[in-house]
């Protein structure tokens, strides 16, 4: 793509970006209760105790100001103190992050690779054994909830036939040395096999439980797409080319057939953020998702308002990236 | 008669039935149908839409695809019968000796492909006098390529072979898939409705191409159209297909000045003359019967204005000798 059209496309986001942050804004702010009175409620605070923490956390000037001030800070990564950790919000997010960004990347990558594969050999094989067995697990797939699957793959593997670790992102005998935040990649970084083997064991099954569905769905995507593509007319040419079978699957079919996947992919990315909560909580993932849990049960508001504020943009950023991944794929819409 | 004798033909159709399973039942489209190919020459295919012509060369490409079956008859190409030929000897058929443009070029070629890959792949895949090695192979492919789309007369070749289909006008893209087919000088072009999406000036233009290309490269030539104007400027013989079986063949100047079945009549009196202009023109009045639960009988007797009592037993083709055949009780008693 020309880069004159990529940095239009970047400007786009700005008023997108800008709405999130009103919206997030307006969520926190408007929600009923003050904050500050919630979060002391258990301490048995004075009320000069209340109004002080009001005046550190600026509730008590206006909402146009609040807000501004809100963005600007923000622009500049600070987002607050978290009173429960006495640390800037910012760092703590930025500690937790790598571990969510590691489970997500793992449980894309697992659910495309299931799904695809599957969509397609279920679209070649239409109404064969395979087909079949492809759909009505993705059946389940779409529909157990996430955290039941998940602790029934935590009984089966970690607790009866104890082939896989119960809980944790890594055991503190393989912890690698810290560069990027991200284990397996430290582990790399550190050729430490021993910490990447740990890492990866522990990854394992959160990955799976967060991925499942998203390769249930991906699968029928890929599934539906590719039988449509198989019956077009490029495909009887490419067959009359006398091109091999699997040319004309991998090549042909599959370029074409990925668009819709990859697509749903990248919005289906946009949830695993929600499934995460929910994962990391079963599998005691030290990641960002079990911290906004925490956040919210002993009311972090501070931080619970950063982590939204980030779930949103990196919505938003992954449906752009999304947006660019079709138009490499489909050559109609390239400029 | 004393005819002479003839070397095999290049492609012979022996009693060809396919048949299509759908809901509403068998869908005879091919019943019957025999014909012959000549090395050299080019054979007319006319009859109205549904009346079998690209099933039937479909089948010769081994392109017929469930719920579709052959259920029948033999093609005997260059000596080899190929209802039942191997997957991978069709395929090294394919693409080398016979080749197939489709009917509708707008949607024949892959949209996610550049047509420099959709050209230079058949050639990778047949080319037998390709240079060793990965890089040279290329080059000398895309060399090839670029001549062959030179041949079909596409302005500034080597600037489009990285192009996309959907940048290409419709008769460029019927060039395209021209070039694509000839790529590997193939001994039999079928050429299904090459020029139905065309306007008259490109539709000469495309005709002509392959009737010089037929010259120079000395290949035999099907030429699928639904016009009798097309089919008397270029083509040696003609076979017209009726219902899913041919009615009447013959040599093309012969047929056209007095043809022996009712329906080829219809048909020239439904095309204008452009030597007289004046002539009225006249559609065959009724429709093609349903393929589903056909009569015994002559399938054009319903629509037949010279319908007899020996019509509604089964009516085979009869010779009339100087190499011409009709399917009509009265083609005998014709002059
Ligand atoms: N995949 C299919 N499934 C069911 N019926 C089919 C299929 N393909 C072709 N047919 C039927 O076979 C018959 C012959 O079709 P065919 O495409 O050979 O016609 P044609 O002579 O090429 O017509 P046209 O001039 O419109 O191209 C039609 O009645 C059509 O409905
Ligand atoms: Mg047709």
């Amino acid at each position: 793509m020309r880069p004159a059209l990529l940095l239009q496309r970047l400007l786009h986001l700005v008023p997108v970006l800008l709405g999130v942050t009103v919206i997030v804004f307006l969520m926190m702010s408007l929600t009923p209760g003050d904050p500050a009175e919630i979060m002391l409620a258990n301490q048995n605070a004075t009320p000069e105790q209340v109004a002080s923490l009001r005046h550190d956390m600026g509730l008590d000037r206006s909402l146009p100001v609040r807000f501004a001030s809100f963005v600007g800070n923000a622009l500049r990564g600070d987002f607050g103190q978290s009173l429960f950790h006495r640390r800037p919000v910012a760092d703590v997010i930025a500690e937790r992050l790598p571990a969510t960004i590691e489970l997500s990347a793992a449980a894309l990558i697992f659910a495309l690779l299931v799904a695809i594969p599957l969509g397609v050999v279920a679209a070649v094989h239409r109404g064969g054994i395979l087909d079949r067995l492809a759909t009505v697990g993705s059946l389940f797939g779409v529909s157990l909830p996430g955290f039941w699957f998940g602790i029934l793959l935590l009984l089966a593997f970690a607790v009866n036939l104890r082939l896989l670790p119960v809980s944790g992102a890594i055991d503190f005998a393989h912890q690698p040395p810290t560069v990027t935040g991200f284990l397996t990649i430290d582990s790399l970084l550190s050729g430490r096999l021993d910490s990447l083997g740990n890492a990866l064991a522990h990854l394992l099954l959160p990955a799976v439980t967060l991925g499942l569905p998203m390769a249930a769905i991906l699968m029928r995507v890929t599934r539906a797409s590719m039988l449509e593509v198989l019956r077009q007319d490029y495909i009887t040419f490419a067959e009359a080319k006398g091109l091999s079978r699997a040319r004309i699957l991998a090549l042909h079919a599959l370029k074409n057939a990925l668009l819709p996947t990859v697509t749903v992919a990248a919005i289906e990315t946009g949830s695993l953020l929600g499934g995460n909560m929910v994962v990391e909580t079963v599998f005691g993932w030290p990641g960002l998702g079990r911290l906004v849990v925490e956040s919210i049960f002993v009311r972090n508001y501070p931080l619970v308002q950063a982590a939204v504020l980030l779930y949103a943009v990196t919505y938003v950023l992954v449906n752009f990236v999304a947006d660019l991944l079709y138009t490499v794929l489909n050559p109609k819409v390239r400029m | 008669m004393t005819d002479h004798p003839m070397p095999e033909p290049l492609l012979s159709i022996t009693d060809l039935r396919v048949a299509f399973a759908t809901r509403g039942g068998l869908v005879r489209a091919v019943d019957g149908v025999s014909l012959e190919v000549r090395a050299g020459e080019c054979l007319g295919i006319v009859g109205e839409s549904g009346s079998g012509k690209s099933v039937t060369f479909a089948s010769v490409m081994g392109l017929i695809r469930p719920p579709g079956r052959i259920e029948g008859g033999s093609i005997r190409f260059g000596g080899r019968d190929l209802v039942g030929l191997d997957p991978a000897a069709y395929r090294r058929l394919r693409g080398r000796e016979i080749a197939m443009t489709l009917q509708d070029a707008s949607t024949s070629l892959n949209p996610a492909l550049t047509v420099g890959t959709q050209i230079t792949e058949v050639l990778l895949a047949h080319a037998e006098d390709l240079p060793a090695g990965h890089g040279p192979r290329r080059r000398a492919a895309r060399q090839r390529a670029i001549d062959m789309m030179r041949l079909v007369g596409i302005p500034a070749a080597e600037g489009r072979l990285d192009d996309y289909p959907h940048q290409f006008s419709g008769g460029m893209r019927q060039r395209m898939m021209i070039a694509i087919a000839l790529s590997c000088r193939p001994r039999l072009l079928i050429a299904d409705e090459p020029t139905t999406a065309l306007d008259v000036t490109i539709q000469a233009q495309v005709l002509e191409l392959i009737a010089g290309i037929r010259a120079t490269l000395g290949m035999s030539v099907v030429l699928i159209t639904h016009d009798l104007g097309v089919v008397a400027e270029y083509c040696d013989r003609v076979a017209v297909l009726y219902a899913g079986q041919i009615v009447e063949s013959g040599p093309t100047a012969q047929v056209i000045a007095a043809p022996r079945h009712p329906y080829t009549a219809g048909l020239l009196r439904s095309v204008p003359v452009l030597s007289d202009l004046d002539r009225p023109i006249q559609p065959i009045p009724g429709q093609v019967p349903d393929l589903v639960d056909l009569p015994e009988g002559c399938r054009f007797l319903p629509r037949c204005a010279l319908a007899h009592a020996a019509c509604h037993a089964a009516v085979p083709m009869r010779g009339l000798g100087a190499g011409r055949a009709a399917r009509c009780v009265l083609a005998e008693a014709a002059p």
